[in-house]
């Protein structure tokens, strides 16, 4: 089928192709994956008791820890020798989120991403460019497969070196830009502090922002900014990566559900919630090989519309995530969890120190910050070891988080005071929010 | 000779933030702590205040008392003729001994003499204090620092 029909089919349509997907998927791993075989029976559930897609909510859930107990390839639904990519998130205790494609997980994958720069009509006479990051991360080469795919030409430029960014962008005449919101924003205010005009000397026409939460003030800032039209575009790696979900002119975001089939779950009791009210979204792949998840809770909470969107697309929407069931924070779009920087802090010299994580907006940008308390176990009187520590605990932050995060070191008590209670994250980004 | 010359000094952990250094040195004069010399080091965010006092047991409860975060460790004083060369010969008889000097600060001792006082690797104590003895430098008692 022409992936570009995919969007529009009817209703009755996709839930058929989603229900063969699902008892393939189901049948599939039952067979290949003992993690879900031992589920499975644990339920004295059969695939053969899945029969309609209401009886999904008998499946079991899976977890990101459930990804970190079969580190690295525990739950590959296939041997390695069918896998031609792997990818990787940081770990929380040292083992990091492991991903595997198999060559049609890939072109699933590129489908998707097809489907996502279909929003805006990307293709050939379009330049790319693509600063999300390239490499272990899913966003850098997901967005890059899906330019390609759709005869655009890309300008992998990565992350980082700003100003380099903004020659190219001009100089290559980039029509298209993909990275994460408040990068966007960035670029745009140091291309005003180079002289330019961003809406005047630039191509752009569109863009595709996602891999963190940004605000109706911070997407209206970025189309504003740069005289561009907002694409959001939301994915998780366990899922596939970008691609998951992308919005349409309209600015609903629709979910590629022959591929993804979404569910709302209550986070506290795992019980289905109707559709349109909020609660946690939960995956089941339909059509992965390489990592089949059956009701992956990606924690974010977010709600369903299946009503047809007034673009003509058929396919489900969801709103917009409004939060996380997990105390995970997104800071420059790569997640961490308090429980990683607890983890470093706690390998350094037996170092057992009270800490908060200070996330926080420089301009637009994050900036993550680690305040530990210096108390008389870590305290030797030398300004030398103090500094020592402290570069340290910034390295090895770096290592685990893939992110740079500033160590500030502090009195006892510091926290508490500054604080009030006992809090190990204080988020002040969203005082800061552009609105 | 450790026994009889080390100085406690006490070092204290300080945020640079507005007001702090007022707070030590309140608590310090509320319990009547008399300061009788001290230096201060300083990173881009935090500062390290080191204190000779005359009672460091009791400084160093209350200012565990208030939150602070303090260390104690011993140091050694000389008195040198306030003249030029007076640290030079000091410093000279330790480099030559390959003893490292962590650091080290000074005031006026009296009419005519300065008080040195230095820190050096704990494992090079006493050694420094025989090279400077036998060097012919005086080492300070730390009566002179306590007694009242």
């Amino acid at each position: 089928m022409d992936w570009r029909k995919k969007d529009y089919l009817p209703r009755e349509e996709i839930e058929a192709l989603q229900l063969r997907r699902l008892r393939d998927t189901v049948e599939r791993v039952y067979h290949l994956v003992p993690f879900y075989r031992k589920k499975f029976d644990e339920l004295g559930l059969k695939p053969a008791h899945i029969k309609s897609l209401s009886d999904l909510k008998e499946l079991p859930f899976t977890v990101k820890q459930d990804l970190r107990d079969h580190y690295p390839f525990g739950l590959f639904a296939v041997p390695l020798s069918q896998i031609v990519r792997i990818h990787s998130s940081s770990g929380t205790t040292g083992k990091p989120t492991v991903v595997g494609y198999t060559e049609n997980d890939m072109r699933v994958w590129t489908e998707v991403m097809c489907r996502t720069f279909k929003m805006a009509e990307v293709g050939p006479g379009d330049v790319v460019h693509n600063a999300y990051g390239y490499g272990l991360f899913t966003g850098g080469l997901g967005f890059h497969y899906g330019a390609e795919a759709v005869g655009a030409a890309v300008v992998p430029s990565s992350v980082g070196f700003t100003k380099r960014q903004l020659m190219l962008l001009k100089d290559f005449g980039a029509t298209i830009l993909c990275c994460t919101p408040s990068y966007a924003l960035h670029l745009a205010e140091v291309a005003q502090e180079e002289g330019f005009d961003p809406q005047k000397d630039f191509l752009l026409r569109a863009g595709f922002f996602g891999a963190e939460p940004a605000s109706e003030g911070l997407r209206k800032a970025v189309a504003e900014a740069w005289g561009l039209k907002y694409f959001e575009a939301y994915g998780l790696s366990e899922i596939i990566g970008p691609g998951v979900a992308a919005s349409c002119p309209e600015g609903e975001l629709h979910i590629f559900e022959d591929h993804f089939l979404p569910e709302i779950i209550d986070p506290e009791t795992g019980q289905p919630l109707p559709e349109g009210e909020e609660g946690e979204l939960v995956f089941t792949t339909l059509t992965k090989q390489g990592l089949p998840l059956i009701r992956y809770r990606t924690k974010d909470i977010a709600s369903l519309y299946k009503a047809p969107c007034k673009c003509g697309r058929t396919i489900i929407r969801m709103g917009r995530v409004v939060g996380r069931s997990d105390d995970m924070l997104i800071v420059s779009g790569v997640n961490v969890f308090p429980s990683q920087v607890e983890h470093v802090l706690t390998q350094v010299e037996g170092l057992t120190p009270n800490y908060v994580i200070v996330v926080d907006k420089r301009g637009v940008l994050d900036v993550l910050e680690v305040w530990v308390e210096v108390d008389e176990r870590v305290f030797t009187g030398d300004i030398g070891a103090l500094e020592n520590l402290k570069r340290k605990l910034e390295e090895e932050l770096a290592n685990a988080l893939f992110l740079r995060a500033r160590v500030k070191l502090v009195e006892p008590k510091t926290l508490e005071r500054s604080m009030g209670k006992a809090k190990r994250v204080v988020d002040r980004r969203e005082l800061k929010d552009i609105s | 000779m450790r026994a009889k010359y080390a100085i406690k000094q006490l070092s204290i952990f300080l945020e640079n933030r507005k007001g702090r250094l007022k707070e030590v040195t309140q608590v310090l004069a509320e319990a009547k702590v008399n300061i009788r010399a001290l230096a201060l080091a300083e990173s881009a965010e935090f500062g390290i205040l080191r204190l000779v006092v005359d009672n460091p047991e009791k400084a160093r409860s209350v200012l565990s008392a208030s939150g602070f975060t303090v260390k104690e460790q011993d140091v050694f004083a000389v008195e040198v003729p306030d003249q030029p060369g007076g640290f030079y010969q000091v410093v000279r008889l330790l480099t030559e001994a390959d003893i490292n000097i962590d650091y080290t600060y000074a005031f006026v001792g009296g009419r005519d003499s300065a008080i040195l006082i230095f820190k050096v690797p704990d494992e090079y104590f006493e050694k420094a204090l025989e090279v400077v003895a036998q060097g012919g430098v005086k080492l300070v008692e730390p009566i002179f620092f306590y007694g009242s």
